[in-house]
């Protein structure tokens, strides 16, 4: 359903810079249609972050956070070739899981 | 296509539904830290992410710009040189739910995130560390904002 998320991560020393942008609408549920009805809030809720199989570091989102939305953290310990991934889920149930390989 | 467009029209009944018998559609969804997103004013939703004692550090990094030309779209970031964070927030004084984004901190990554945030006015950025032992410590920034990015 989604567009795949755009991974980027990046070694350098001992850590590595993770990047990433996601492909949601993030709807706040505060704007109103062209009827006057609210638009319902349709929003990532959790991101997972996972190094090498082990999750490293979750995340929660409430709608205010911008349409497709960015997100950059650091993963300690992570050496290039080594794989993360990323995963999402909205408040309608909906997720996404994307990997990438650390350059 | 023809799925999303049901899913929306289906969400928009159930949002109706929900919002006419007092409920936030956002509320339907069981969400852990509901309380916290649901919170007012920064106090609340520190108390309900878990932090007390709220007090202003020099040990916690807000990244933000000191004028922000479109309010849907403010880069905001937060950092901090502690052990021993649990979470680290990131709060809109002025949002209609100030709470925008928890992260929950691990030994395996830095105490270092940074992400997008809407803000409706001109408002106090909060970056907030709740510690292991429960402390809560923040560093504020004011952004002006000069175009909202809630409503219109």
């Amino acid at each position: 359903m989604a567009d795949p998320m755009r991974i980027r991560a990046q070694a350098s020393g001992d850590k590595a810079t993770v990047r990433v942008l996601m492909s949601h609408e993030m709807e706040s549920g505060q704007r109103k249609d062209a009827a006057g009805k609210i638009v319902p809030a349709w929003f990532i809720q959790e991101i997972t972050a996972s190094h090498n199989g082990k999750v490293v570091m979750t995340a929660e989102w409430g709608p205010a956070v911008s349409k497709n939305p960015y997100l950059q953290f650091s993963v300690k310990g992570a050496k290039a070739g080594e794989k993360v991934s990323i995963k999402w889920v909205d408040n309608r149930g909906a997720t996404r899981t994307d990997e990438a390989t650390i350059s | 296509m023809q799925n999303r467009r049901q899913a929306i029209q289906h969400s928009a009944v159930v949002a109706s539904l929900l919002s006419a018998a007092g409920w936030l559609p956002t509320a339907a969804q069981a969400a852990p830290n509901k309380a916290a997103f649901e919170a007012k004013t920064v106090q609340e939703a520190v108390k309900a992410s878990g932090g007390a004692n709220i007090s202003e550090s020099k040990d916690v990094t807000l990244t933000a710009p000191d004028i922000a030309e479109n309010g849907a779209v403010v880069p905001l970031g937060v950092s901090t040189g502690m052990s021993g964070v649990k979470h680290l927030l990131i709060l809109v004084e002025k949002n209609p739910s100030v709470l925008v984004a928890v992260f929950n901190v691990t030994d395996a990554v830095d105490a270092n995130f940074a992400t997008r945030s809407k803000m409706g006015q001109s408002s106090d950025v909060y970056a907030v560390a709740i510690m292991n032992d429960g402390r809560a410590l923040f560093a504020k920034k004011e952004v002006k904002v000069t175009l909202g990015g809630c409503g219109g």
